[in-house]
């Protein structure tokens, strides 16, 4: 027990799917249990119905680390990789179904913001409240309460209900509250993707001064980028196993080279393997250069070709993809609206979309695809289907070779002009 | 969930080092067949449980025009009510006392009791987000839902005070017993209550229950008329509802006329024990799930 703050041993946790869904009803109870021990007597009781309608999901399979006193580690991945649920067993919200974990500290977990604010009370009240749901003690509150209103700036407004705050006035405060937690090990949900961007780097800045003493971090996000700046380790999560673990430089590069397995076109000739649903199967999603060009790089361009099998005839069926980068920054959503007068059709539907030259810098992208019903309902949608790379080029700017900063690259069509006179200053 | 309970290890390796120290130590796996109530942690959050409870009295009166006299209205009323039609229309006997006092100092607990099983029952699924985000021992939240009923019950008592002025009422030596039967309205109140919120999580029927539920129980419990009217010899079983226990308790504890309770009250004792730890196990055992499912 020398310097470990977390250990965890093969844990696991399973969900079924379905019991978060509809809420169970007594009355379903009672009705299934009648009906299936009438269709028992029927067919002999040759199988449990129940059974078959639950689906196990594992959300977490086997995991386990160990993370030593003072280290900030950053746990990324997907969505649904089980980071959240990693997340929520250690801060005991949850239970696992298998395995165990240690914890040697106090453990202040900050899985959401505001978590418990009322909207009728007055910041004053809310603060106090929302600091004895993080687990502060009154004291503590009570001697920390200037700071924390300083902290966010509300000093006018701490006697005004919260509800009549405004978004960016409610997320500071709940912030200031969160950042003057002072637990041995703070576990932290991807709570700093809202909020303005100057606050959140205050809070970023709060948490690493929080960290320098001495203090233990696990802070969970898809956000690349924000896990560089505030962690040194971190775990890769993939389909709620690790799938790596060392320094942050190395689990980002295989973050971005296990990124939709690098292909920047995939085919599917099989329905059964073939991404989709009853709804749809895609037959292909492929990121190519365009015609004449043999890679893809900043001065060329991208072109975009999706090909599915539609199996809904008859509906508003659209498609929308939305690009990332490596640091999971959303770059762009773009979608095309197939049919809006009830009039899709069943067969195979191919589109295609253009990535205009001097748009993307260079670097990695993914790109997920999202059908839809109306450009409301959800038919079927993937993660990061495929990922490609964007190659530099020196546009014009000499020697230089490095990758520009910045994420996009556009091409600005400079100009300039020249006059002796000089238009503020006097010539002397 | 047993070894969930916040524990300290003793500094057995290294006394040297000052972190060691005070780490306390949590050990997290599933939780396997019988389960500690774990009062060591209930009593660790306390502040909590006093500030969920002050957060729902100052919620309550937030935003009411009438504020705290909404305490005193409703039992009033029903009182008024009650003095009409059984009182006064169907001649109910009241045990010699007169009749508005002597449906006042029923309504008393059952106003307490309406309201903290209602509140109970449906704080664990009201308070979702707390418990979707953040650990703490969920009995928390049904006992502080409970205790924000003190508060209308204190207001009301007061108006209880001017009645038996009113009537010249003296109190008896009984009245010391009143905060027995103000905290056994209460555990009878969790005891159910935490019954049906662990069930509500589940089966979201309860919340639709709950006023039947309420509502029938207030008929078939002594307020608007007499636990004499029941025969003598079938009393005992009348204490199967607690609330019999209750009432005739809070009347002899403050009218002092109508006789103890005796042998009601004790199987009262008997019914709330056996619910309310019964309660106490289910809503334990449950509670695991509760982040899932809710």
């Amino acid at each position: 027990m020398t310097d470990v703050a977390i250990r965890c041993e093969a844990l696991a946790k399973r969900y079924r799917i379905g019991e978060r869904e509809a809420y169970r009803t007594l009355r379903d109870v009672i009705t299934k249990a009648f009906s299936s021990s009438l269709r028992r007597l029927h067919s002999g009781a040759r199988h449990s119905s129940n059974r078959s309608e639950r689906v196990d999901f594992w959300a977490l399979k086997d995991v386990s680390f160990e993370i030593k006193r003072g280290d900030v580690l950053g746990i990324i991945g997907r969505n649904g990789a089980g980071k959240s649920t990693l997340l929520k067993i250690l801060s005991r919200i949850t239970e696992p179904t298998r395995g165990s974990a240690d914890i040697w500290g106090r453990v202040g977990s900050l899985l959401e913001v505001g978590t418990g604010f009322h909207p009728e009370l007055t910041g004053r009240d809310n603060i106090s409240l929302n600091g004895a749901i993080l687990g502060m003690r009154k004291a503590e509150i009570a001697r920390k309460f200037d700071e924390i209103v300083a902290f966010a700036e509300l000093e006018k407004f701490i006697d005004t209900p919260v509800k009549r705050y405004s978004t960016g006035m409610h997320m500071r405060l709940a912030f200031s509250v969160a950042a003057h937690l002072e637990p041995e090990i703070l576990l932290v949900d991807e709570v700093l993707a809202v909020g303005d961007a100057s606050f959140q780097k205050k809070c970023l800045g709060k948490m690493g001064q929080v960290s320098r003493e001495g203090r233990t971090i696990v802070f969970v996000s898809h956000n690349m980028a924000a896990v560089k700046a505030l962690c040194r380790k971190a775990i890769l999560m993939k389909d709620g196993a690790v799938a790596a673990s060392g320094s942050v430089a190395e689990v980002a590069d295989d973050y971005l080279l296990g990124t939709a397995s690098g292909a920047s076109a995939k085919e599917w000739r099989d329905p059964a393997t073939a991404p989709g649903n009853q709804n749809l199967r895609i037959s292909y999603v492929r990121i190519i250069p365009p015609e004449g060009e043999a890679t893809i790089t900043i001065d060329t361009g991208a072109l975009i070709e999706i090909g599915f099998d539609n199996l809904r005839p008859d509906i508003n069926l659209d498609c929308t993809t939305y690009l990332s980068n490596s640091d999971g920054v959303l770059i762009f959503e773009s979608g095309h609206i197939i049919s809006s007068d009830g009039d899709s059709r069943h067969g195979s539907y191919h589109l295609t979309g253009r990535i205009p030259a001097h748009l993307l810098n260079a670097g990695r992208y993914s790109l997920s695809v999202l059908f839809g019903n109306d450009q409301r309902y959800v038919l079927f949608c993937i993660d990061d289907i495929v990922s490609f790379e964007v190659e530099n080029t020196s546009t014009g700017r000499g020697a230089n070779m490095g990758v520009a900063p910045g994420i996009v690259r556009p091409i600005l069509s400079w100009q300039h002009s020249f006059e002796e006179k000089c238009s503020l200053v006097n010539p002397r | 969930m047993a070894d969930m309970t916040l524990e300290a290890t003793p500094s057995r390796a290294m006394p040297a080092r000052s972190m060691e120290r005070s780490a306390p130590h949590t050990r997290i796996e599933p939780s396997k067949g019988w389960i500690s109530l774990g009062l060591k942690d209930l009593w660790h959050y306390r502040e909590l449980l006093f500030f969920l409870a002050w957060r729902d009295i100052k919620v309550r009166y937030q935003q009411t025009a009438l504020g705290a006299a909404w305490a005193v209205i409703q039992p009033l009323f029903t009182m008024l009510v009650f003095t009409l039609f059984f009182g006064r229309l169907a001649k109910v006997p009241s045990d010699g006392i007169p009749y508005p006092l002597f449906s006042y100092t029923a309504l008393l607990p059952w106003q307490l009791f309406a309201y903290a099983l209602t509140e109970s029952s449906n704080s664990i699924v009201a308070n979702e987000r707390l418990i979707t985000k953040i650990y703490f021992p969920r009995l928390v939240v049904p006992l502080a839902s409970i205790l924000a009923g003190l508060v209308d019950f204190a207001i009301s008592f007061a108006l209880v005070i001017g009645m038996m002025t009113w009537y010249g009422v003296r109190p008896t030596w009984a009245v010391l017993t009143l905060p027995f039967f103000v905290i056994f309205t209460m555990a009878t109140a969790l005891g159910v209550g935490l019954w049906l919120s662990a069930l509500n999580v589940q089966y979201r029927d309860v919340r639709h229950t709950l006023s039947f539920i309420v509502q029938f129980w207030l008929i078939a419990s002594p307020v608007a008329y007499s636990s004499t009217l029941v025969p003598a010899r079938w009393r005992p079983f009348y204490g199967l509802n607690p609330m019999a226990g209750v009432i005739e308790g809070f009347r002899w504890a403050l009218l002092g006329k109508a006789q103890a309770p005796g042998m009601m009250l004790c199987v009262s004792v008997m019914v709330v024990a056996f619910v309310l730890v019964g309660g106490l196990y289910y809503f334990r055992r449950m509670e695991k799930t509760f982040a899932d499912l809710v």
